[in-house]
Protein backbone atom coordinates (compact mmCIF):
# COMPACT_ATOMS: atom_id res chain seq x y z
CA UNK A 1 0.00 0.00 0.00
CA UNK A 2 0.66 3.71 -0.81
CA UNK A 3 1.54 6.46 1.58
CA UNK A 4 -0.32 9.17 0.13
CA UNK A 5 0.36 12.95 1.72
CA UNK A 6 -2.38 15.25 0.08
CA UNK A 7 -2.45 18.66 0.34
CA UNK A 8 -0.98 18.49 3.64
CA UNK A 9 -0.34 21.97 5.85
CA UNK A 10 1.92 22.09 9.26
CA UNK A 11 2.59 24.01 11.88
CA UNK A 12 4.63 24.29 14.65
CA UNK A 13 3.61 25.60 17.40
CA UNK A 14 0.47 26.73 15.58
CA UNK A 15 2.06 29.04 13.12
CA UNK A 16 2.23 27.66 9.83
CA UNK A 17 4.99 26.57 8.29
CA UNK A 18 4.08 24.57 5.27
CA UNK A 19 0.63 24.06 3.03
CA UNK A 20 0.12 22.29 0.11
CA UNK A 21 2.20 19.33 0.41
CA UNK A 22 1.59 16.32 -1.86
CA UNK A 23 3.30 13.16 -2.20
CA UNK A 24 3.49 9.58 -2.57
CA UNK A 25 5.89 7.01 -1.62
CA UNK A 26 5.19 3.29 -2.51
CA UNK A 27 6.85 0.07 -2.21
CA UNK A 28 10.50 0.24 -2.58
CA UNK A 29 10.66 4.10 -2.90
CA UNK A 30 12.78 6.51 -1.23
CA UNK A 31 11.94 10.57 -0.80
CA UNK A 32 14.20 12.97 0.04
CA UNK A 33 13.05 16.40 1.41
CA UNK A 34 15.60 19.00 0.77
CA UNK A 35 15.52 22.74 1.96
CA UNK A 36 17.68 24.91 4.77
CA UNK A 37 17.18 25.27 8.37
CA UNK A 38 13.88 25.95 9.47
CA UNK A 39 11.98 25.01 6.34
CA UNK A 40 9.62 22.55 8.15
CA UNK A 41 11.47 19.20 7.47
CA UNK A 42 11.13 18.16 11.03
CA UNK A 43 7.26 19.81 11.12
CA UNK A 44 6.70 17.53 7.85
CA UNK A 45 8.11 14.62 9.17
CA UNK A 46 6.77 14.59 12.65
CA UNK A 47 3.04 15.03 11.49
CA UNK A 48 3.74 12.02 8.90
CA UNK A 49 4.95 10.49 11.61
CA UNK A 50 1.91 11.18 13.78
CA UNK A 51 3.45 12.83 16.52
CA UNK A 52 1.21 15.73 15.93
CA UNK A 53 -1.78 16.95 13.49
CA UNK A 54 -1.78 18.30 10.69
CA UNK A 55 -3.55 21.85 9.81
CA UNK A 56 -5.28 20.75 6.83
CA UNK A 57 -4.95 17.90 4.83
CA UNK A 58 -4.15 14.33 5.43
CA UNK A 59 -1.46 11.58 5.46
CA UNK A 60 -3.56 8.16 4.20
CA UNK A 61 -1.65 4.88 4.38
CA UNK A 62 0.35 5.57 7.65
CA UNK A 63 -1.29 3.48 10.61
CA UNK A 64 1.50 1.28 12.28
CA UNK A 65 3.34 1.42 8.88
CA UNK A 66 6.00 4.34 10.01
CA UNK A 67 9.36 3.65 11.75
CA UNK A 68 10.48 7.00 12.59
CA UNK A 69 13.88 8.09 13.89
CA UNK A 70 14.81 11.66 14.82
CA UNK A 71 17.46 13.62 16.34
CA UNK A 72 17.13 11.70 19.75
CA UNK A 73 17.84 8.17 19.57
CA UNK A 74 15.93 7.29 22.50
CA UNK A 75 18.94 5.02 23.82
CA UNK A 76 19.52 4.53 27.82
CA UNK A 77 22.90 5.48 28.60
CA UNK A 78 22.62 2.38 31.31
CA UNK A 79 21.21 -0.19 29.24
CA UNK A 80 23.28 -2.46 27.27
CA UNK A 81 23.48 -2.32 23.44
CA UNK A 82 22.03 -5.60 23.03
CA UNK A 83 19.16 -4.61 25.95
CA UNK A 84 18.54 -1.42 23.80
CA UNK A 85 17.86 -3.56 20.57
CA UNK A 86 16.05 -6.05 22.21
CA UNK A 87 13.96 -3.51 24.32
CA UNK A 88 12.57 -2.12 20.48
CA UNK A 89 12.28 -5.09 18.93
CA UNK A 90 10.00 -6.57 21.80
CA UNK A 91 8.11 -3.18 21.86
CA UNK A 92 7.44 -3.85 18.49
CA UNK A 93 6.64 -7.35 18.91
CA UNK A 94 9.87 -8.72 17.11
CA UNK A 95 12.24 -10.99 18.28
CA UNK A 96 15.10 -10.76 16.07
CA UNK A 97 18.19 -8.20 16.08
CA UNK A 98 20.85 -10.23 14.86
CA UNK A 99 20.26 -8.90 11.49
CA UNK A 100 20.09 -5.06 12.32
CA UNK A 101 23.34 -5.66 14.52
CA UNK A 102 24.97 -7.05 11.66
CA UNK A 103 24.45 -4.50 8.92
CA UNK A 104 25.46 -1.62 11.26
CA UNK A 105 28.22 -3.57 12.68
CA UNK A 106 27.68 -3.52 16.10
CA UNK A 107 28.80 -7.32 16.96
CA UNK A 108 31.58 -5.41 19.14
CA UNK A 109 30.05 -3.56 21.48
CA UNK A 110 26.83 -5.74 22.16
CA UNK A 111 27.47 -5.89 25.98
CA UNK A 112 28.69 -2.24 26.22
CA UNK A 113 26.48 0.16 28.08
CA UNK A 114 24.90 3.01 25.40
CA UNK A 115 26.35 5.58 27.50
CA UNK A 116 29.79 4.28 27.02
CA UNK A 117 29.37 4.71 22.97
CA UNK A 118 30.59 7.54 21.14
CA UNK A 119 28.33 9.66 18.98
CA UNK A 120 28.74 7.88 15.59
CA UNK A 121 27.91 4.15 17.50
CA UNK A 122 24.71 5.78 19.38
CA UNK A 123 23.93 6.98 15.71
CA UNK A 124 24.47 3.33 14.38
CA UNK A 125 22.35 2.06 17.15
CA UNK A 126 20.22 4.36 16.60
CA UNK A 127 19.42 3.64 13.36
CA UNK A 128 19.77 -0.40 13.99
CA UNK A 129 16.38 0.11 16.14
CA UNK A 130 14.12 0.59 12.49
CA UNK A 131 15.48 -2.41 10.92
CA UNK A 132 14.37 -4.61 15.02
CA UNK A 133 10.66 -2.35 14.08
CA UNK A 134 9.45 -4.79 11.31
CA UNK A 135 7.89 -1.44 9.90
CA UNK A 136 8.30 -0.77 6.26
CA UNK A 137 8.04 3.10 6.12
CA UNK A 138 11.07 4.42 7.56
CA UNK A 139 10.77 8.50 8.67
CA UNK A 140 14.37 9.94 8.96
CA UNK A 141 15.40 13.11 10.30
CA UNK A 142 18.77 14.04 9.64
CA UNK A 143 20.05 10.49 9.47
CA UNK A 144 23.32 10.77 8.75
CA UNK A 145 24.46 13.23 11.64
CA UNK A 146 27.59 12.25 13.21
CA UNK A 147 28.21 9.31 10.92
CA UNK A 148 31.89 8.66 9.10
CA UNK A 149 31.96 7.78 5.41
CA UNK A 150 32.06 3.74 6.47
CA UNK A 151 29.38 4.38 8.48
CA UNK A 152 27.04 6.44 5.90
CA UNK A 153 27.79 3.97 3.81
CA UNK A 154 26.40 0.59 6.26
CA UNK A 155 23.55 3.28 6.41
CA UNK A 156 23.14 3.51 3.15
CA UNK A 157 23.46 -0.18 2.47
CA UNK A 158 20.64 -0.61 4.92
CA UNK A 159 18.11 1.83 3.03
CA UNK A 160 18.81 0.04 -0.12
CA UNK A 161 18.05 -3.08 1.44
CA UNK A 162 14.75 -2.32 3.06
CA UNK A 163 13.96 -0.67 -0.25
CA UNK A 164 14.61 -4.36 -1.99
CA UNK A 165 12.34 -5.75 0.33
CA UNK A 166 9.31 -3.51 -0.70
CA UNK A 167 9.87 -1.12 1.97
CA UNK A 168 10.01 2.39 1.72
CA UNK A 169 12.22 5.54 2.84
CA UNK A 170 11.32 9.36 3.73
CA UNK A 171 14.09 11.43 4.98
CA UNK A 172 15.57 14.86 5.29
CA UNK A 173 19.17 15.20 4.39
CA UNK A 174 21.51 16.65 3.06
CA UNK A 175 24.17 14.40 1.71
CA UNK A 176 23.79 12.22 -1.40
CA UNK A 177 23.59 8.92 -0.20
CA UNK A 178 24.06 7.47 -3.45
CA UNK A 179 20.03 6.07 -2.91
CA UNK A 180 18.14 6.34 -6.01
CA UNK A 181 15.84 8.55 -4.31
CA UNK A 182 13.92 11.79 -5.78
CA UNK A 183 13.91 14.58 -3.92
CA UNK A 184 11.15 17.33 -2.92
CA UNK A 185 12.67 20.77 -2.06
CA UNK A 186 9.96 21.70 0.78
CA UNK A 187 10.73 25.68 0.42
CA UNK A 188 8.49 25.34 -2.43
CA UNK A 189 5.55 24.92 0.10
CA UNK A 190 6.39 27.61 2.35
CA UNK A 191 2.80 28.67 4.53
CA UNK A 192 1.32 31.71 2.21
CA UNK A 193 0.80 33.26 5.92
CA UNK A 194 4.80 33.20 6.47
CA UNK A 195 5.70 34.05 3.28
CA UNK A 196 3.51 36.95 3.33
CA UNK A 197 5.21 38.02 6.31
CA UNK A 198 8.82 37.75 4.92
CA UNK A 199 7.43 39.75 2.22
CA UNK A 200 6.43 42.58 4.60
CA UNK A 201 9.78 42.53 6.38
CA UNK A 202 11.60 42.97 3.12
CA UNK A 203 9.57 45.36 1.89
CA UNK A 204 10.16 46.92 4.92
CA UNK B 1 4.10 -3.41 27.91
CA UNK B 2 5.73 -6.21 29.70
CA UNK B 3 9.59 -4.89 28.00
CA UNK B 4 8.82 -1.59 29.21
CA UNK B 5 7.48 -2.35 32.71
CA UNK B 6 10.73 -4.32 33.23
CA UNK B 7 12.96 -1.79 31.29
CA UNK B 8 12.10 0.90 33.87
CA UNK B 9 12.52 -1.43 36.76
CA UNK B 10 15.92 -2.15 35.22
CA UNK B 11 16.56 1.65 34.76
CA UNK B 12 15.78 2.16 38.37
CA UNK B 13 17.85 -0.17 39.86
CA UNK B 14 21.06 0.46 37.34
CA UNK B 15 23.41 2.81 38.91
CA UNK B 16 21.77 6.63 38.91
CA UNK B 17 18.26 4.93 38.54
CA UNK B 18 17.47 6.83 41.68
CA UNK B 19 16.05 3.67 43.60
CA UNK B 20 16.12 3.62 47.08
CA UNK B 21 15.67 7.65 47.24
CA UNK B 22 12.30 7.76 47.95
CA UNK B 23 12.97 5.18 50.50
CA UNK B 24 15.97 6.88 52.24
CA UNK B 25 14.13 10.05 52.05
CA UNK B 26 10.89 8.59 53.97
CA UNK B 27 13.44 7.41 56.37
CA UNK B 28 14.99 10.51 57.18
CA UNK B 29 11.78 12.41 57.34
CA UNK B 30 10.59 9.74 59.49
CA UNK B 31 13.57 9.58 61.74
CA UNK B 32 13.54 13.60 61.92
CA UNK B 33 10.08 13.74 63.62
CA UNK B 34 10.97 12.46 67.27
CA UNK B 35 14.05 15.31 67.50
CA UNK B 36 11.73 18.14 66.12
CA UNK B 37 8.50 17.09 68.20
CA UNK B 38 10.46 15.68 71.13
CA UNK B 39 10.75 12.48 73.33
CA UNK B 40 7.29 12.49 74.03
CA UNK B 41 6.35 9.10 73.34
CA UNK B 42 2.41 9.84 74.07
CA UNK B 43 2.06 12.72 71.13
CA UNK B 44 4.14 10.39 69.21
CA UNK B 45 1.92 8.14 69.51
CA UNK B 46 -1.01 9.97 68.45
CA UNK B 47 0.44 11.57 65.50
CA UNK B 48 2.28 8.54 64.23
CA UNK B 49 -0.29 7.04 61.45
CA UNK B 50 -0.45 10.96 60.32
CA UNK B 51 3.51 11.14 59.68
CA UNK B 52 3.89 7.87 58.13
CA UNK B 53 1.43 9.03 55.68
CA UNK B 54 2.46 12.35 55.09
CA UNK B 55 5.99 11.08 54.70
CA UNK B 56 5.29 8.51 52.23
CA UNK B 57 3.52 10.64 50.38
CA UNK B 58 6.24 13.16 49.57
CA UNK B 59 8.70 10.56 49.18
CA UNK B 60 6.80 9.15 46.76
CA UNK B 61 6.81 12.67 45.06
CA UNK B 62 10.40 13.25 44.99
CA UNK B 63 10.94 10.52 41.88
CA UNK B 64 7.86 11.69 39.92
CA UNK B 65 9.68 14.82 37.87
CA UNK B 66 12.17 11.65 36.32
CA UNK B 67 9.20 9.71 35.41
CA UNK B 68 8.14 10.47 32.00
CA UNK B 69 11.33 13.67 31.32
CA UNK B 70 14.27 11.46 30.83
CA UNK B 71 12.09 9.60 28.37
CA UNK B 72 11.07 12.54 26.67
CA UNK B 73 14.64 14.08 26.81
CA UNK B 74 16.68 11.50 25.15
CA UNK B 75 13.68 11.08 22.36
CA UNK B 76 12.64 7.48 23.74
CA UNK B 77 8.93 9.30 24.01
CA UNK B 78 8.55 10.59 20.73
CA UNK B 79 9.92 7.04 19.57
CA UNK B 80 7.11 4.79 21.90
CA UNK B 81 4.42 7.31 20.96
CA UNK B 82 5.15 5.88 17.49
CA UNK B 83 5.32 2.40 18.48
CA UNK B 84 2.14 0.28 18.36
CA UNK B 85 1.99 0.62 22.51
CA UNK B 86 -1.29 3.12 23.53
CA UNK B 87 0.26 6.04 25.12
CA UNK B 88 -2.50 5.42 27.96
CA UNK B 89 -0.56 2.08 28.41
CA UNK B 90 2.34 3.57 28.47
CA UNK B 91 1.58 6.02 31.52
CA UNK B 92 -0.12 3.11 32.99
CA UNK B 93 3.13 0.93 32.91
CA UNK B 94 5.34 3.62 33.38
CA UNK B 95 3.17 4.32 37.11
CA UNK B 96 2.92 0.85 38.17
CA UNK B 97 7.02 0.31 37.38
CA UNK B 98 6.83 3.66 39.65
CA UNK B 99 5.03 2.11 42.54
CA UNK B 100 7.04 -1.30 42.28
CA UNK B 101 10.41 0.96 42.86
CA UNK B 102 8.92 3.45 45.42
CA UNK B 103 5.96 2.61 46.14
CA UNK B 104 5.98 -0.58 47.53
CA UNK B 105 9.54 -0.38 49.10
CA UNK B 106 7.37 2.92 51.43
CA UNK B 107 4.78 0.11 52.27
CA UNK B 108 7.49 -2.82 53.47
CA UNK B 109 9.36 -0.23 55.48
CA UNK B 110 6.71 1.74 56.87
CA UNK B 111 5.81 -0.82 59.95
CA UNK B 112 9.64 -0.48 60.89
CA UNK B 113 9.87 3.32 60.72
CA UNK B 114 6.30 3.10 63.16
CA UNK B 115 8.09 1.45 65.80
CA UNK B 116 10.56 4.28 65.93
CA UNK B 117 7.41 7.08 66.33
CA UNK B 118 5.64 4.54 69.24
CA UNK B 119 2.92 3.84 66.75
CA UNK B 120 0.44 1.70 68.72
CA UNK B 121 0.34 -1.63 68.66
CA UNK B 122 -3.41 -2.58 66.95
CA UNK B 123 -2.12 0.24 63.83
CA UNK B 124 0.40 -2.17 62.41
CA UNK B 125 -1.81 -4.05 60.03
CA UNK B 126 -4.35 -1.03 58.74
CA UNK B 127 -1.23 0.43 58.62
CA UNK B 128 0.67 -1.39 56.02
CA UNK B 129 -2.92 -2.15 54.77
CA UNK B 130 -3.73 1.76 53.94
CA UNK B 131 -0.38 2.77 52.24
CA UNK B 132 -1.00 -0.74 50.06
CA UNK B 133 -4.06 0.53 49.12
CA UNK B 134 -3.16 3.77 48.71
CA UNK B 135 0.36 4.32 47.28
CA UNK B 136 -0.58 2.96 43.71
CA UNK B 137 -2.73 6.07 43.43
CA UNK B 138 0.42 8.29 44.26
CA UNK B 139 2.30 6.88 41.48
CA UNK B 140 -0.74 6.71 39.12
CA UNK B 141 -1.66 10.83 39.93
CA UNK B 142 1.74 11.31 39.37
CA UNK B 143 2.32 10.17 36.59
CA UNK B 144 -0.51 12.16 35.13
CA UNK B 145 0.61 15.11 36.75
CA UNK B 146 4.17 14.12 35.21
CA UNK B 147 2.51 13.73 31.39
CA UNK B 148 0.88 17.26 32.54
CA UNK B 149 4.24 18.67 33.00
CA UNK B 150 6.69 16.85 30.41
CA UNK B 151 9.00 19.36 28.43
CA UNK B 152 8.89 21.95 30.94
CA UNK B 153 12.17 22.69 31.60
CA UNK B 154 12.71 22.00 35.41
CA UNK B 155 8.84 21.19 36.15
CA UNK B 156 9.39 19.13 38.97
CA UNK B 157 8.18 22.29 41.40
CA UNK B 158 5.16 22.80 38.73
CA UNK B 159 4.29 19.16 38.90
CA UNK B 160 4.62 19.29 42.87
CA UNK B 161 1.83 21.75 43.06
CA UNK B 162 -0.45 20.62 40.76
CA UNK B 163 -0.29 16.96 42.11
CA UNK B 164 -0.36 17.58 45.87
CA UNK B 165 -3.74 18.84 45.77
CA UNK B 166 -4.79 15.99 43.89
CA UNK B 167 -3.34 13.67 46.89
CA UNK B 168 -5.83 14.90 49.45
CA UNK B 169 -8.64 12.24 49.26
CA UNK B 170 -6.02 9.78 49.11
CA UNK B 171 -4.05 11.33 52.29
CA UNK B 172 -6.97 11.51 54.26
CA UNK B 173 -8.76 8.64 53.94
CA UNK B 174 -5.17 6.17 54.50
CA UNK B 175 -3.81 8.34 57.45
CA UNK B 176 -7.70 8.04 58.76
CA UNK B 177 -8.22 4.66 58.26
CA UNK B 178 -4.28 4.36 60.37
CA UNK B 179 -5.05 6.75 62.93
CA UNK B 180 -8.79 4.51 63.76
CA UNK B 181 -7.07 1.15 64.13
CA UNK B 182 -3.77 2.87 65.98
CA UNK B 183 -6.39 4.24 68.61
CA UNK B 184 -8.70 0.95 68.06
CA UNK B 185 -11.71 1.43 66.58
CA UNK B 186 -13.15 0.38 63.38
CA UNK B 187 -11.30 1.61 60.22
CA UNK B 188 -13.37 -0.26 57.34
CA UNK B 189 -15.09 2.86 56.45
CA UNK B 190 -11.65 4.51 55.40
CA UNK B 191 -10.30 1.89 54.06
CA UNK B 192 -13.34 1.33 51.41
CA UNK B 193 -13.07 4.90 50.46
CA UNK B 194 -9.64 4.44 50.21
CA UNK B 195 -9.77 1.64 47.74
CA UNK B 196 -12.42 3.11 45.85
CA UNK B 197 -10.88 6.64 45.04
CA UNK B 198 -7.59 4.33 44.23
CA UNK B 199 -9.79 2.56 41.79
CA UNK B 200 -11.22 5.24 40.46
CA UNK B 201 -7.87 7.04 39.92
CA UNK B 202 -6.21 3.67 38.17
CA UNK B 203 -9.26 3.74 35.99
CA UNK B 204 -9.68 7.40 35.23
CA UNK B 205 -6.26 8.95 35.28
CA UNK B 206 -4.58 6.42 32.01
CA UNK B 207 -6.66 8.51 29.86
CA UNK B 208 -6.13 12.01 30.97
CA UNK B 209 -2.73 11.25 31.27
CA UNK B 210 -2.66 9.79 27.28
CA UNK B 211 -4.47 12.75 26.33
CA UNK B 212 -2.60 15.33 27.86
CA UNK B 213 0.65 13.64 26.71
CA UNK B 214 -0.20 13.70 23.01
CA UNK B 215 -1.17 17.49 23.35
CA UNK B 216 2.56 17.99 25.09
CA UNK B 217 4.52 15.63 22.23
CA UNK B 218 3.35 18.04 19.37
Amino acid sequence: MELTVTDLAVGRGGVPVLAGVSFGLGAGQALALRGPNGSGKTTLLRTVAGLQPPMAGSVAGAEDRIAYAAHADGLKAALTVAENLGFWASVFGQSEIAPAVTAFDLEDFLDRRAGQLSAGQKRRLGLARLMVTGRDVWVLDEPTVSLDAASVALFADAVQGHLAQGGAALMATHIDLGIEAETLDVSQFRSAALAMDAADEAFL
Amino acid sequence: MRALFFRDLALALRAGGGFGLGLAFFLIVVVLVPFSVGPQSALLTQIAPGVLWLGALLACLLSLDRLLAVDWEDGALDLLATSPLPLEGIVAVKAAAHWVTTGLPLVLAAPVLGVLLNLAPSGYGVLVLSLALGTPALSMIGAFGAALTVGIKRGGLLLSLLVLPLYVPTLIFGAEAARRAAQGLDSATPLLLLAGVTLAVLAAMPFAAGLVLRVNLR
